[in-house]
């Protein structure tokens, strides 16, 4: 996976990732689809059967301290000694590196100093998942990964993860995480690999995807429209013939395909003219999970 | 609050200040440290190591068990007690706590790490033998008070083969930790602790156990080492039966150990 050096690497079975400095790197799949084992036979965790995984022109299988210091790793269940306490825990880690981050920063910028000298166990999901960041950050790794880093994670938690993660990555810092989180990928990724069954489905950047086509080659819509409405009522006719109208319940409307600005005014139009009042509607994007239920047709939890 | 990207930008990604991971020495010196730590604060782990074998060496003291063995009761048994103080720490004590640190991925995290798993390794052999010297200073300070006279000769082969007992002891109990989950750790190490510690050889000297247990105590590590400290301590020689039955536990448990050791 982590090939930075800009070659191929295939893990898992028919699996072939690529991922570079200052970008972050998504492995979106559901629970099983092989995303942990994918990062853990490129942290050297776990040996591979076959195939080629080059981590910063290495093989991680045979990774010597040298390629350690330059990786850092947020394993999904933390991998934190549950009777230790953060501040003592974080600087015996970096004693490990000959030039770790200063730990004052990144303990006030995770907000560990309020519990710096809490047993681990005692600690929230929230500021595990924090402490386990600043763990794999203390090196000033080069390569970071990260195994559903938003598991476990309060709202205030996320955004301050979040928003480190998307500044290291701005720094220069090469990030591959794994995520079930369609909402994750969106705001973080830059590229994004959809995984299942132990392949890629499909790759992309966020809106790449978004505007995923079908083998069949039918274009699918960026938006769909919904609004509710009396049951029943027939639009045949009103849109373009690349516009369906369905009722997916009794008055509950759903106008998909490649909509245009003329679509929505067509139907409000129509709207006017039947004296028809709409008592909901909204425009919705389409969302990863859309494309991942189109490609899979399977939900993703 | 941007001090930390700062940090990170001004370090040339990567091309200034080059990641390099600290001297080996360092990082297995201070994992050794760590865990010594986390073993000398554990109030189970301090019970084990020092509060049971000082309660067995008073108790060997004030009863008739090991009458005729040697020239004073508290002489024959400080070697049995040291040797026991072996198992505890390198044994029991190790191989629950490294039990639990593979259940909670603390072994995975650690091996990602410029640590790694040989350094991890190395660190806990450090630190089973810091606690070795603490155990031997307490206990052995707490048996001269009480009258112990070891041989001077004694000391060379004495301290060498309890070291070569832990080595034994912490190979048997990476073993286990490394094959079983944690709770059967904590059962089978436990078990074996109060096993052996009473019928193994290792307090008692063969001669007073039952004569079916005389012949296999013998080829117990326990048997082995409680033998070997013996005949250092009381008569300053060497027991190259023992010896070797121990370098054999250590090299075959090692194996085991290294062959069968999951990591998660």
């Amino acid at each position: 996976m982590a090939n930075l050096d800009g070659k191929m690497l295939r893990v898992v079975s028919g699996l072939s990732l690529h991922a570079e400095r200052g970008r972050i790197t998504a492995l979106l799949g559901a629970n099983g689809a092989g995303k942990t084992t994918t990062l853990e036979c490129a942290q050297g965790l776990q040996k591979r059967t076959g195939g080629r995984i080059s981590l910063l022109g290495e093989d991680p299988d045979t990774a010597d301290a040298g390629l350690r210091a330059r990786v850092g790793v947020m394993l999904q269940d933390g991998g934190l000694p549950p009777s230790a306490r953060p501040l003592p825990l974080l600087r015996h880690i970096a004693g490990m590196y000959r030039n770790p981050l200063p730990i004052d920063p990144l303990v006030q910028r995770l907000g560990i100093d309020t519990f710096s000298r809490t047993s681990i166990r005692r600690l929230s999901g929230g500021q595990k998942q924090r402490l386990a960041l600043a763990a794999a950050l203390i090196g000033n790794p080069e390569v970071l990964f990260l195994d559903e880093p938003s598991a476990g994670l309060d709202p205030q938690s996320r955004q301050i993860v979040f928003d480190l993660v998307g500044e290291l990555r701005d720094a220069g810092m090469g990030i591959i995480l794994t995520t079930h989180l369609m909402d994750d990928a969106e705001r973080l990724a830059d590229y994004v690999y959809i995984i299942d069954a132990g392949r890629n489905v499909t790759e992309g950047t966020v809106s790449e995807l978004l505007r995923y086509k079908t083998a069949a080659g039918e274009g699918i819509n960026e938006r769909a429209l919904y609004f509710e409405a009396a049951p029943r009522l027939d639009f045949t006719g009103v849109l373009r013939s690349a516009v369906t109208v369905s009722e997916t319940r009794a008055g509950s409307y759903t106008v998909s395909g490649s909509l245009e600005p003329g679509d929505l005014a067509a139907l409000a139009a129509c709207w006017a003219e039947r004296g028809i009042m709409p008592s909901s509607m909204r425009l919705e994007a389409r969302s990863l999970e859309d494309v991942f239920l189109d490609i899979s047709g399977r939900d993703l939890r | 609050m941007s001090g930390l990207v700062n940090g990170l930008a001004t370090s040339g990604a990567g091309k200034q200040s080059p990641r390099l991971p600290s001297s080996i020495l360092r990082r297995i010196v201070l994992q050794g440290k760590y865990e010594t730590l986390a073993m000398v604060r554990n109030g189970e782990q301090l019970i084990l190591a020092v509060i049971l074998p000082l309660l067995a060496l008073f108790g060997l003291t004030v009863t008739p068990f090991l009458d005729g063995l040697g020239s004073s009761r508290i002489d024959v048994a400080t070697p049995g007690i040291l040797a026991l103080c072996a198992m505890s720490t390198a044994f029991t004590g190790q191989g629950i706590a490294t039990g639990f640190d593979r259940r909670y991925g603390v072994l995975r995290f650690l091996s990602t790490t410029p640590l790694g798993r040989t350094g991890l390794i190395l660190g806990k052999v450090l630190a089973v033998l810091a606690v070795l010297v603490l155990q031997v200073i307490v206990v052995g300070g707490a048996a001269v008070a009480l009258g112990w006279q070891p041989r001077a000769d004694g000391w060379l082969p004495g301290l060498t083969l309890l070291v070569l007992g832990a080595a034994a002891f912490t190979s048997l109990g990476l073993l286990v930790a490394g094959t079983v989950r944690p709770e059967a750790t904590l059962a089978i190490t436990n078990l074996l602790w109060i096993l052996l510690g009473a019928l193994g050889g290792i307090v008692l000297p063969a001669e007073r156990l039952p004569i079916p247990a005389q012949n296999i105590v013998h080829y117990l590590p326990s048997g082995a080492l409680g033998q070997a400290l013996r005949d250092a301590f009381l008569h300053g020689a060497v027991a190259w039966t023992s010896t070797f039955i121990l370098l054999a536990w250590t090299v075959v448990a090692s194996l085991a150990a290294i062959r069968w050791f999951k990591w998660n």
